[in-house]
């Protein structure tokens, strides 16, 4: 199917008909999960009510990992087998996973004071997913600083190859050192310990931050697809367009 | 083996005669220290506490900077091409290239770094893990550097971009070696460092050239 899609026409055909179908899913899910996360699901016996953040925390934070894991994959297809569409669902795909890391870290920062009264402190997990967002502002800084869009892709898709390093350092950072950061309470062997009541919305939450993070990919990279097209026609057409958003 | 040695040699000898390229970095690397007591005062007893990190961070910046005389002239003249159409596989002339760095970056702020130590008051019982943690993990400081140097060849800004890219990568070294100076202050046990210290820098050693030649070959084509 992948081999399918590689034709840029296709892959708009087959995108138009299921982005409107994926926004709709993805608004339901999260509307409520959402609700039932914030008004619903029992106060935990320790945090109070201040655990609800975790319903956006987590989810955030398990987005940031598996959209880093996305770019890296789909930089590797774009190095290895020259797949047309491949780079640009790593760049459409960068930004999302950056905002998601950006909401984990903040949503932590407002979480852990109240519970360990500090805003930030300098433990494995928060320094490693720090790092995971500094790797996702250089990988797209360095995309964007070569006026050949085509070397700024090739030169990302290594970058996001080196950083992939990172992500099983996050996954184990808390196993690693000693943190302050929860150990892991869902992702383990032996099963979750979370208890059900919290769980369910947890993952009906995680499943909402999927479903966007798939829409607001596959939005990039129509847009991505069609900015090409735009200048394309600009270089070889000769029409005059008003200057697109470069 | 002898075109890995002629590379080296060359690289070297380029960077001692263009004047002043290692006194440069050694330069950068004691102005970064001494900035360090102007900023947050020069009480010794903070300054004792703080002296190994004081010298790792400055040598983490003295390594960023002097990145671009990697691949940036070679990448220029042509050079780079030469290498990439040689027999020598690139992997092995860009391992050449940072031993090349090393020597003339990484080893002279090793050396120099002890003296620096005492300006910042470090404690004497650190000073000795202070430089075997800078010897091990100066390696991995040019290898990774090498990395976002050939990734950055032709961009717009190159030397503040790779800079970008190469310091969320330098935090390893940075943790485990000024970790170990730290331990070895307050009479802790410095061997768990120093050995992941090393396994990074063998680390790099792998993975580096292969990354940093793929990232050439994209540079050149």
């Amino acid at each position: 199917m992948l081999t399918r899609l590689a034709n840029p026409a296709r892959f708009m055909r087959a995108s138009g008909a299921v982005l409107p179908w994926l926004a709709a899913a993805t608004a339901l899910v999260l509307a409520v999960g959402l609700v039932w996360a914030l008004v619903f699901a029992p106060p935990d016996y320790q945090q109070g009510e201040s655990v609800r953040i975790m319903f956006v925390h987590v989810p955030a934070a398990w987005m940031a990992s598996a959209a880093y894991l996305f770019v890296a994959v789909a930089s590797a297809v774009a190095l290895v087998w020259r797949h047309p569409l491949a780079e640009i669902a790593a760049q459409a795909a960068a930004p999302v996973g950056a905002a998601f890391t950006f909401v984990c870290l903040v949503t932590g920062s407002l979480w852990g004071r109240p519970m360990w009264g500090a805003w930030w402190v300098w433990d494995a997990r928060l320094t490693s997913v720090l790092v995971l967002f500094f790797l996702y502002l250089g990988y797209i800084a360095l995309v964007n600083a070569f006026d050949d869009p085509a070397r700024g892709g090739r030169a990302g898709a290594i970058l996001a190859l080196v950083g992939v390093i990172n992500l099983p350092i996050i996954k184990f950072s808390v196993d690693w050192w000693n943190t302050l950061h929860q150990p892991a309470s869902v992702f383990r062997l032996g099963g979750p310990t979370i208890a059900l009541s919290l769980l369910l919305p947890l993952l009906l939450m995680a499943l909402g931050f999927t479903l966007l993070f798939a829409a607001l990919v596959l939005l990039r990279m129509r847009t991505a697809l069609w900015e090409r097209r735009l200048r394309a026609l600009r270089l070889y057409g000769g029409v005059s367009l008003p200057h697109a958003a470069e | 083996m002898s075109g890995l040695w002629v590379l080296v040699r060359r690289d070297v000898v380029l960077a001692v005669r263009q004047g002043g390229e290692i006194g440069l970095v050694v330069g950068f690397f004691i102005l970064a220290v001494v900035l360090f007591p102007f900023g947050v005062g020069p009480e010794p007893e903070m300054l004792r506490r703080i002296g190994s990190g004081i010298v790792w961070v400055a040598a983490l910046l003295a390594a960023v900077s002097s990145l671009d005389r990697l691949f940036a002239a070679d990448y220029a003249d042509g050079g780079l091409d030469l290498l990439a159409l040689s027999p020598l596989p690139l992997e092995l002339a860009v391992l050449a290239k940072c031993a090349a760095h090393w020597l003339t970056t990484g080893l002279p702020l090793t050396v120099i770094a002890p003296f620096l130590a005492l300006i910042v008051d470090a404690d004497p019982a650190a000073i000795p893990v202070l430089v075997l943690g800078l010897l091990i993990g100066t390696p991995a400081l040019s290898l990774i550097g090498a990395v976002a140097a050939a990734l950055t060849l032709g961009a717009r800004r190159p030397g503040v971009l790779a800079a970008l890219l190469v310091l969320p990568l330098y935090l390893p070294p940075l943790i485990f070696g000024a970790g170990a100076a730290e331990a070895a202050a307050t009479g802790g046990g410095v061997r768990a460092e120093l050995l992941l210290l090393g396994a990074f820098s063998l680390i790099a050693l792998v993975v580096a050239p292969v990354a940093a030649a793929a990232a050439v070959r994209e540079a050149l084509e």
